[in-house]
Order: structure tokens, then C-alpha cells, then sequence
């Protein structure tokens, strides 16, 4: 049995991965970030944090996506190489 | 042509122009942001375009004309959207046009360079109607990223036409015209793949078919309100009753005009 880290995407650091595992989002929130391709297995990659720290930038099935702190709290995410 | 009165009775009442003629085909523009939908709006309709905001609303509404094969032909510029699902008042605008405008045609512009996250949006629309034609844009972008689209295969797979652009240098916009004008004069049809859900969405839909078959008439899209419905999106019930209280007024001023 793998090792199946889990946590949210707002604890990934710039330059690091994970994939998706599951949505804590309910409602509007939820279906945008579906929308945006945050469905389970899909890899979110770290690109870069804006100034005022938040939203951060992230590659998202190759769309560069911002996204702010509380939605990124939502998404949790095993960390993958 | 009761349909096509109603429907351009709608389209006057709620987004009026002046220069909207019965007789027009109603073509509607929708694509994610940012896949150069405002390129093809501007290249195929020119100087020809009026703007103006969505009824009740701050959204900016662009129609455009032209003519193609001695046929006129409204364009309507829908406000770019991932989905339809109703997240925000543009998707709200777009979701409606689509459904209850009743378009012709609704063109589907999407960016080669991210295609799969654009035919989100693309495979929504193509379960509220069957008219559809998918432009794929940004085809100088994706070959530079060195991704190359089969476009033939994906019309096939997805059952309605394809039609490849670089609408910045002017290119595929003749095809894309061509396209429109066949489904929208019905020398081709389509047949869309259409998504099924799991066993227990699909039971429940087909219980839910006869009570809106008999609410919504013929005309819209059944399947697609039950899965709104299912999914508990409210504003679709506002929607649907704008769309048959302008139904109402066409009919009564029908009435009265024959008095």
C-alpha cells in the first residue's frame, strides 16, 4: 500500500506538485473549480505566488489558473514527484 | 416558422435592436475567455455591430451582422464562459441565450492550445442543443507549442462540424461561414455524443421527462433542465419563466392584433 499523503493544495510551495484527491469546495465554488479541471487524478503544479501572497498561480491540466488561499485550502492534493 | 417568431420575439423583447430583422438567422458566439472569440466576432461582422448590455444586467451585449449566400445573419457575442452551469451572471446570459433565445446555430469557439479544458463548455452546450459547430482557434498558437489537432477525427467524435481558424490572420473564417450556413439551412445535420450519467441519474431523469415535457413543451431542451434540476440550480426556474412570459406576450399580442 503506497503511502497516500494528503493535503491541501495551499500547503505546496512553489515548484512542487500534487494530484488531485479530492474537493472540499460545496456549491458555486465547487462547480468552478471543476470547471477549471480540478477533478480527482488531475496534477496541479505550483508556479508562482504574486506579490501580496495571495492568489497563487497554478498549471492546471495546462492552464495557468490563479487561484486565492481559501480555494486552495479546498483541494487536497498527494503530493507527487 | 411559429418557432422562429417566437424565438426572435424573445430576442426583441428582451435584447432589442432596431435593425433586427425577422428574417435573420441568429448565430450565437460562445468560447471560454481569451480563445480570440472577439477576433472572429469582429472579422465576420466588421463595422456591422452594435453594443449594448443584456437586459437587466451590466454585461456588455455585442450583435453583429453579415451576409453570406444572400442570407442575413445576426451574430450575437455571448460573454466568454468555462461552463454553463450558472456560477456567475455570465454564464447565466450565456446559458439563457443558448436555451431559451433559441439560436440557429451556436458557434463554439474554443483555443487549440488548451483544448480539452475548453470542451468542457463545448460538450455543455451540445446538451442543451444539437446545432452546434466547434471552432477550434488559435491554431499558429498550438502549432508552436508543437500540438497538432486532428480535426476531422474530432468532428467525428464529437458528431457536429469542426472548423480549424487563425482568426488573427484572417483564416478559416470562410469555412467557418460555410459551416454555419449549412447547419443553419439544414443541408447538414448533426448528431451529437451525448453524455450519460450514472444509472441512478438516468432513472431519475427519465421519471422527471413527462412532468417537463408537458411543463416546457417540445421545444427545450428536457434533458438538460432535469439534470439542472437534479443538481439543484434554481435560477433555471426564473429562466424558464422569463422565457414563457415572453411566450405569453407574443401570443396576446398576436391575439390582439387580430381584433
Amino acid at each position: 500500500m503506497s503511502s497516500e499523503q494528503q493535503l491541501p493544495l495551499s500547503a505546496l510551495t512553489v515548484g512542487n506538485k500534487g494530484k488531485v484527491m479530492l474537493l472540499l469546495a460545496e456549491g458555486a465554488l465547487r462547480r468552478r473549480l471543476l470547471d477549471l479541471g480540478v477533478v480527482a487524478d488531475s496534477v496541479i503544479e505550483v508556479i508562482r505566488v504574486s506579490p501580496a501572497g495571495d492568489p497563487t498561480a497554478y498549471l492546471i491540466r495546462g492552464s495557468l489558473i490563479g487561484l486565492r488561499k481559501k480555494e486552495a485550502h479546498a483541494i487536497i492534493v498527494n503530493p507527487i514527484q | 416558422m411559429e418557432n422562429n417568431n417566437n424565438h426572435h420575439a424573445f430576442i426583441h423583447k428582451s435584447y432589442s435592436s432596431p435593425k433586427n430583422n425577422e428574417r435573420d438567422i441568429v448565430i450565437a458566439l460562445a468560447g471560454n475567455p481569451n480563445t480570440g472569440k472577439s477576433t472572429i466576432f469582429n472579422s465576420l461582422t466588421g463595422l456591422n455591430q452594435h453594443t449594448g448590455n443584456w437586459p437587466g444586467k451590466t454585461v456588455t451585449n455585442s450583435k453583429g451582422y453579415y451576409q453570406y449566400y444572400g442570407s442575413n445573419f445576426t451574430l450575437v457575442d455571448l460573454p466568454g464562459t468555462y461552463s454553463l452551469l450558472a456560477n456567475s451572471q455570465d454564464e447565466q446570459i450565456a446559458r439563457d441565450f443558448i436555451c431559451f433565445g433559441k439560436p440557429a446555430v451556436t458557434v463554439v469557439v474554443t483555443d487549440g492550445t488548451n483544448l480539452e479544458r475548453n470542451l468542457n463548455l463545448a460538450l455543455q452546450v451540445l446538451e442543451i442543443t444539437n446545432n452546434a459547430v466547434l471552432c477550434v482557434n488559435l491554431l499558429d498558437e498550438a502549432e508552436r507549442k508543437g500540438i497538432s489537432i486532428l480535426l476531422d477525427k474530432l468532428s467525428t467524435e464529437l458528431g457536429i462540424p469542426v472548423v480549424g481558424t487563425v482568426a488573427r490572420k484572417g483564416q478559416g473564417l470562410e469555412k467557418l461561414k460555410e459551416a454555419i450556413w449549412q447547419l443553419a439551412t439544414k443541408k447538414i445535420s448533426t448528431s451529437p455524443i451525448k453524455i450519460k450519467y450514472s444509472q441512478e441519474i438516468e432513472e431519475m431523469i427519465k421519471m422527471m421527462t413527462p412532468q417537463l415535457e408537458h411543463l416546457l413543451g417540445e421545444q427545450l431542451a428536457v434533458r438538460w433542465v432535469a439534470l439542472r434540476l437534479l443538481e439543484g440550480d434554481e435560477t433555471i426556474f426564473n429562466s424558464i419563466e422569463q422565457y414563457h412570459l415572453a411566450k405569453q406576450q407574443l401570443l396576446e399580442g398576436a391575439v390582439a392584433l387580430c381584433h
